[in-house]
């Protein structure tokens, strides 16, 4: 995967308004594949922790049920510009991916 | 990673959420947080057991959380939620649709500053309610909004 998440965090006032976007199948594994009428694994982020410089500001479990590519917006109060936020995410077979920005 | 997690924990502890957390069943004695995925809670099959299984069973309907959803979604694969919450002290944000297989969608705890605010997109399999379970100070409210989901994408 070329780019696992993009991430933006903008400042409005105090607050940085930190939205996300992660490349990432989400399957659910309900639904059957059309040739071999099997189903399909279960595929999917489950766990997601951000952080400001370093602090916990968001833990998430996720269940399978959240839109393909994932979308998670989140605000922070008491943030600074050039503040540091990383996101790391872990899906049920283990694989991880992460993004960081500055909030500008 | 490991290192981070005690930090939280610490700081979250210093305001007793931990201990209600404990109280909750949420946290067995020994689990460090959100650490293991809450599989009997994803799994379950009924809002009111996920519900149970996350610890906020009996939560009180309140008109402070704010649930941003379409009224008709078109296409239930992606449907956008937002959820905000007047109400002071917010540890958690969970969001349950009561007609998926699996009702819990999302739980997410929060700390050092996160506002009481999450946006995401979700897939939903009929329409249905959408439920927002907030906890704060030891206390579950929830509310609810119902998305229609059109079946067939032809907007009728």
């Amino acid at each position: 995967m070329a780019e696992g998440m993009k991430i933006r965090a903008t400042l409005q006032g105090d607050v940085a308004d930190v939205k996300s976007l992660m490349n990432h199948i989400m399957e659910t594994g309900l639904r059957k594949d059309a040739k071999t009428g099997k189903l399909i694994p279960a595929h999917f982020i489950n766990q997601v922790v951000a952080t400001l410089n370093g602090k916990t500001v968001l833990e998430a479990q996720w269940g399978a049920a959240i839109s393909k590519n994932p979308f998670l917006g989140f605000k922070i109060k008491g943030a600074k510009a050039g503040d540091k936020i990383v996101i790391n995410t872990v899906d049920n077979n283990g694989e991880k991916i992460s993004g960081e920005t500055t909030v500008a | 990673m490991n290192q981070l997690r005690r930090t939280f924990l610490k700081r979250t502890g210093a305001a007793g959420t931990v201990a209600v957390a404990i109280a909750a069943g949420l946290l067995k004695p020994g689990q460090v947080l959100a650490a293991e995925w809450n599989k009997a809670a994803f799994e379950a099959t009924t809002t009111d057991n996920a519900m149970k299984n996350v610890g906020v069973a009996g939560a009180t309907e309140s008109k402070d959380v704010q649930i941003k959803a379409p009224d008709i979604a078109e296409n239930g694969a992606v449907v956008p939620v937002e959820i905000t919450c007047k109400i002071a002290g917010v540890t958690s944000i969970m969001i349950f649709v009561d007609k998926n297989q699996n009702p819990l969608l999302a739980d997410f705890t929060l700390a050092n500053g996160a506002e009481p605010y999450v946006s995401t997109r979700i897939k939903m399999a009929s329409t249905s309610h959408v439920r927002a379970v907030v906890k704060a100070g030891g206390k579950a409210y929830f509310a609810a909004k119902e998305v229609k989901v059109t079946i067939g994408g032809c907007g009728g």
